[in-house]
């Protein structure tokens, strides 16, 4: 059995006392208490985590369930799949959130919660309960609407890539075993979906690597979007002064489905033969928040309170980043879902001190790109609570793109990895 | 270059931000978090990542940085963009949770 055990939490506790003392930036003064348990360890769940309890200096308990033994990044993985950069460089283990911050890391997944009993099941067995639960389970993927691609044997073959891990290294080797003179096709799913410039810079960085040391190759997008869906100028511009004979962009040409045999992209009026064929297939909330009675949108996304993160219709339960519905052009990445976690945490710190919570969040979006191994550009906006609307607006005037692809923000990117990182794990 | 506010809205802004900050005692500190992805948590950037740390900077020289960002007399590649975001009040609130940062 699983049980949590009260007498653990004390323990813990009385680490915490010292801890407050060492890190020294707890403050607020709220007397908040209790068991919240976090479900999944990514960008919004580990930064939620360590801000709990750093900010309430140790008197929240925090247990958080994730199924991989190490964070592996989504942003940067580009880098990866380009071979600019290795696994290991995009993997940072939980072990800070264990000894420094006294989180309780289990390696499990969560099959199912009973939000009446505020209880969780887990797979290896066991169940454990709470006084708030924070699902942060990023997106899984809508296999049926690809029918080619919808058994284990064809997504072993065509990967997505969309999760960081195995794929990442999967496709870097598909991509290393492909022929001079091969065709590496990626396609696009109609937004929204997790990280809107991602596949845009993958295309970049994928051609970079063929005009190295694969001159003859080439890339093709396939985008079920209208025009490309971030940093259009900037891509278009990177695709046409770097990358001129290499990367094709074929606008509305959504995947309908696959031949996985020979690698054949369908679209509605062709069909694309490639060497490599990365598929990123549509995607909704992970699935413990659509099997938990969450209250959905588009039957894809749950809907949420932007005060708290709170479901609308499923008290003490909150939902953070990819997984979310989103507030007007907000997009699905991992820097949102990170202040979305702190978001959620300062709420959550006062609703279980019994304060309300802060009437005015904010939250802000950066996010790089590269267009090559030495150049970047960014997309930034800053997004606050409007009381007439009930949920996140951008703020007029603020936000925006690079001028131009280049190297500062390069070194920025990596720069903001690193502290990302740090923000969420160390 | 924004204009710069009439007096009687900077009051009325003033009045406004005092009631929620009696009401909202770790704005301030909520705020500061959303510049941590890249300055760090509590604004102690990671060494040698090539970032600005925060944590421990004057006041008064964090908030005239943030001033020089948002008219762009300071050049800038993001934060041109992201200081146009906050308010006067939020920025203030801002600089004093960092400077008080060891």
């Amino acid at each position: 059995m699983m049980l949590m055990k009260r007498r653990d939490f004390l323990k813990l506790g009385a680490a915490a006392g010292s801890m407050a003392a060492l890190h020294g930036c707890a403050a607020g003064g709220n007397k908040a208490s209790g068991h919240v348990v976090v479900v999944g360890g990514g960008y919004g769940g580990a930064t939620l985590a360590k801000y709990l309890r750093m900010w309430s200096a140790g008197g929240v308990q925090v247990t958080l369930i994730e199924r991989n033994p190490a964070f592996v990044s989504c942003p940067m993985s580009n880098l990866v799949i380009g071979g600019f950069k290795t696994l290991e460089y995009i993997t940072v283990s939980y072990d800070n959130l264990k000894t420094k911050w006294q989180v309780r890391v289990i390696q499990d997944e969560v099959v199912a919660v009973d939000a009446a009993k505020r209880s969780i099941s887990l797979a290896k067995g066991g169940s454990m309960t709470y006084d708030r639960l924070v699902l942060s389970p990023g997106v899984d993927f809508m296999f049926d609407q690809i029918p080619g691609l919808n058994d284990a044997a064809a997504q072993s073959r065509i990967l997505h890539a969309w999760k960081a891990g195995p794929q990442t290294v999967a496709l870097r080797k598909q991509l290393e075993d492909m022929k001079d003179g091969g065709v590496f096709a990626i396609s696009i799913p109609k937004a929204p979906f997790r990280c809107p410039p991602a596949p845009y810079e993958r295309a970049c960085l994928v051609a970079s690597y063929f005009k190295q040391h694969k001159p003859k190759s080439k890339v093709i997008i396939l985008d079920a979007n209208e025009e490309v869906a971030s940093k259009k100028g900037l891509f278009t511009k990177a695709w046409a002064d770097l990358y001129s004979g290499i990367v094709e962009y074929r606008n509305e040409n959504e995947v309908k489905d696959v031949e996985p045999g020979t690698n054949t992209a369908i679209t509605e009026f062709d069909k694309l033969k490639a060497d490599v064929l990365n598929v990123i297939p549509p995607q909704r909330a992970g699935d413990i928040a659509t099997k938990s009675g969450l209250k959905l949108i588009n039957n894809r996304w749950v809907d949420v309170n932007w005060l708290t993160m709170e479901s609308t219709n499923t008290p003490n339960v909150h939902v953070l980043g990819d997984a979310v519905f989103p507030a007007p052009v907000m997009p699905k990445s991992g820097n949102m879902a990170n202040q979305q976690g702190k978001l959620a945490a300062a709420a959550i710190l006062n609703l279980l001190a019994g304060q309300p919570p802060s009437a005015t969040p904010v939250v802000m979006n950066a996010c790089y790109s590269f267009m090559d191994p030495k150049s970047a550009a960014h997309i930034t906006s800053v997004h606050t609570y409007d009381t007439a609307t009930r949920t996140m607006q951008p703020v007029k005037g603020a936000g925006g793109v690079s001028v131009a692809r280049n190297e500062i923000e390069a070194k920025f990117a990596l720069g903001w990895a690193q502290n990302i990182w740090a923000d969420m794990l160390a | 270059m924004k204009p710069l506010p009439t007096t009687v809205s900077v009051l009325a802004l003033l009045a406004a931000a005092g009631i929620a900050h009696a009401a909202d005692a770790d704005l301030g500190r909520n705020l500061a978090a959303t510049c941590a992805t890249c300055h760090g948590t509590n604004g102690q950037a990671v060494q040698g990542a090539g970032m600005e740390s925060l944590a421990g900077m004057d006041k008064a020289k964090a908030l005239q940085k943030l001033s020089e960002f948002r008219s762009g007399v300071k050049p800038a590649s993001i934060m041109h963009q992201i200081a146009q975001g906050f308010s006067d009040e939020q920025l203030d609130l801002m600089a004093a949770f960092f400077a008080a940062q060891k």
